[in-house]
């Protein structure tokens, strides 16, 4: 689900999520808002769906859904929660708000 | 241990709830059977306590000996360390790891690294805890400590909620569950996690008293079956983790008619002359010095020499002392110690608390499967537990050897005098044999008595022996009991030496009346003789007289005839008539 190219101090983001349900759809949407927002173009996006891949789940170290991890830059960095408190996402993604 | 409970539950055609075993000695007698089958439990208790242990031992004797594979849901500890530290218990985790039959999860929670920015659920965890328990089909789920999820995550209503879904979750699985939790001030757990977990809670307990530290279970709930109430000491060494039920207990043992010698021929002889009875609990009390190990090495000895096992639990002395001190009565246990007829357990009594001892003189009767026991001194183990407390444990001790058959000899050292020998510990009402070892002073000199006071059961001497040891073992003699009370030692010796001189003087003057008696019979004979001569010459006399007067009567007789005839020639014989009747 990439929703621009990469760019050299790009962040690599995952949303880890349990099927379709309403946090994960709402977590999503205001990821890409925000996104959007203060990151045009250097971001990417990945969503993990651990009910189709539940071993993930033990790999990277998910308890709370949804968690959005920052894979890059370092360090890494973890968000848990739909995402809906806009600021808070902003301090736990290292982002300046502009 | 797992074959001997005996429910005290009705068996009725009712629903039982299903029971999962723990392998845990003795736990499974407490709960009667093990934790609820495919429920959560509760396990709490403050930091120490062994809550991980027990867990992972739930685990592992599920995985090893009940077919049920376990998943391990760490919170606390890394995967590593986790198997590190547990290996200490011998228990191989990596390879039933390998094998498909444990699963360790470690699940990492850092507040620093986490921000929490909206509404969220912990869907996270029951993926990981459903794959883990799918990958390997596992039957038992140990979550320890799930309580750092509320140190690792803000929103505690989210938490509450959660940790309420989970549970039911994992009951919808079927999963038998341990949750550990940290005692709360007050609270069994700090976030009251006995709320969510209704069905059995248990509770580990370390007390220290005294500098000693004891570890103690206690079952606080378990809906739906009956289960021990009482606080149970365990103990977790090499060997793992061994819990004592041993009130639960009842005293229905088995009484034997079999007797054991006590190892010394004289003491024997004060017991019907057969010794001991098998299974009986003996009490060998008296002041330091009196003999106690003396008599518990000549019962241990004989105990080889029958071919049994003997355990000899030695509290104060190393057991290469009590090998040497012994072959100075002419013991030689070394040999049995080489044969393993006989083991030396010592240990320090303030190794450990009262109930740890006592827990690992269980296991190792049960290891090594005695006939008989010598605890040497239990009094020694005064100093690890409050008295009530002695008197509780030994009496479980006692209780468990009686069930099994195990003869054992306990001694007791006594601080006060022979005279008042009460235990301390009041055990003596619980052994059914009890010798008194005296150590009376007399005339400057220690001497030492034997008595026994009681013996259950049998017909024994009511005789205080005095009590001897020599290089040939023990011997016990009869006391001198004379008018001037009872004697020992050089008074002993003393007093019979006087006897036998007593007893010689009156020898004496027995022969010398004997000797006065045959001297005047003599006399007397001689005085009759002289007597009977002088009769005899005085009769002889008479006979002579006798003799003269009638040969005089003759001679007058003959003389008159004479006369008369001569008158008759005289005269004619017409008139002889006359001269007949004048002659008269």
């Amino acid at each position: 689900m990439t929703a621009a190219p990469m760019e050299q101090d790009g962040y690599n983001l995952r949303l880890y999520v349990a099927g379709q349900t309403p946090k994960s759809l709402a977590a999503l949407a205001n990821l890409k808002k925000l996104c959007e927002t203060h990151l045009p173009g250097r971001y990417t996006i990945e969503v993990i769906d651990l009910m189709k891949d539940p071993a993930l789940a033990q790999r990277d170290q998910i308890v709370a859904i949804p968690t959005l991890i920052r894979q890059l830059p370092e360090p890494l960095k973890r968000i848990i929660g739909d995402l809906s408190n806009a600021e808070k996402v902003l301090v736990g993604l290292d982002i300046a708000p502009s | 241990m797992k074959t001997s409970v005996r429910p005290r539950i009705v068996t009725r055609d009712l629903p039982v709830i299903a029971k999962s075993p723990t392998g845990i000695d003795g736990l499974d007698e407490v709960t009667f059977g093990g934790l609820p089958q495919g429920r959560p439990t509760l396990l709490c208790g403050a930091a120490g306590c062994g809550k991980t242990l027990f867990a992972m031992t739930f685990l592992y004797n599920g995985a090893v000996a009940f077919n049920e594979p376990g998943v391990f849901i760490a919170f606390e500890e890394q995967p590593e360390d986790l198997i590190k530290n547990v290996g200490s218990l011998s228990y191989d985790i990596e390879r039933l790891i390998e094998q498909n039959k444990i699963v360790v999860d470690h699940i990492h929670l850092d507040r620093n690294e986490i921000e929490e920015a909206g509404d969220y659920d912990l869907d996270g965890l029951f993926i990981r805890i459903g794959f883990a328990i799918d990958s390997i089909g596992a039957k038992r789920v140990v979550i320890d400590t799930i309580e750092t999820l509320f140190g690792g995550l803000d929103n505690q209503a989210v938490l509450r909620s959660e940790l309420r879904r989970l549970f039911e979750w994992l009951k919808s699985k079927g999963v038998t569950a341990i949750i550990t939790g940290e005692r709360g001030d007050g609270t069994l757990t700090r976030y009251g996690l006995e709320e969510y977990v209704a069905d059995c809670v248990i509770l580990l307990d370390n007390r220290v008293h005294d500098q000693l530290s004891t570890r103690r279970l206690r079952v606080v709930k378990y809906r739906g079956t009956a289960h021990g109430t009482n606080e149970y000491p365990f103990i977790i060494d090499q060997e793992g983790i061994t819990v004592m039920p041993i009130t639960s207990s009842g005293l229905a043992h088995d009484a034997w008619t079999e007797r054991v010698s006590t190892g010394i021929t004289d003491l024997d002889d004060m017991l019907e002359g057969q010794g001991y009875y098998k299974g009986s609990s003996i009490l060998v009390s008296g002041m330091a010095g009196s003999g106690k190990s003396t008599v518990s090495a000549h019962f241990a000895n004989s105990i080889c020499q029958a071919g049994q096992r003997c355990i000899y639990f030695a509290l104060e002395e190393s057991p290469q002392q009590i090998v040497r001190n012994m072959r100075s009565v002419g013991l030689d246990l070394q040999q049995w110690v080489d044969r393993g007829l006989l083991r030396f357990s010592a240990r320090r009594p303030n190794l450990y608390g009262l109930e740890t001892h006592l827990a690992s003189m269980h296991r190792e009767v049960k290891e090594f499967d005695p006939a008989a026991v010598v605890v040497d001194p239990i009094s020694a183990l005064m100093g690890a537990g409050v008295a009530g407390d002695v008197h509780s444990m030994t009496l479980r001790l006692i209780d468990f050897l009686k069930s099994r058959g195990v003869t054992a000899l306990f001694t007791n050292l006594g601080a006060g005098s022979a005279e008042t020998a009460t235990t301390e510990m009041q055990i003596s009402s619980l052994t059914d044999t009890w010798l008194l070892l005296y150590n009376r002073e007399t005339n400057g000199e220690h001497n030492r008595q034997l008595y026994l006071l009681k013996s259950r059961g049998m017909a024994h001497s009511n005789q205080v022996r005095e009590f001897l040891m020599s290089a040939g073992g023990i011997s016990l003699r009869e006391v001198y009991v004379g008018p001037d009370g009872v004697l020992t030692g050089s008074a002993r010796l003393a007093q019979e030496a006087k006897d036998r001189a007593d007893r010689l003087l009156r020898t004496q003057e027995v022969e010398r009346r004997t000797r006065e008696i045959v001297r005047r019979r003599r006399e007397i004979a001689a005085q009759i003789e002289t007597l009977q001569a002088q009769l005899a010459s005085e009769e002889g006399e008479m006979e002579l007289l006798n003799l003269e007067g009638s040969a005089r009567e003759d001679q007058r007789a003959a003389d008159r005839i004479a006369l008369a005839q001569s008158r008759a020639s005289r005269r004619a014989a017409s008139s002889s008539s006359k001269l007949m009747t004048s002659g008269k």
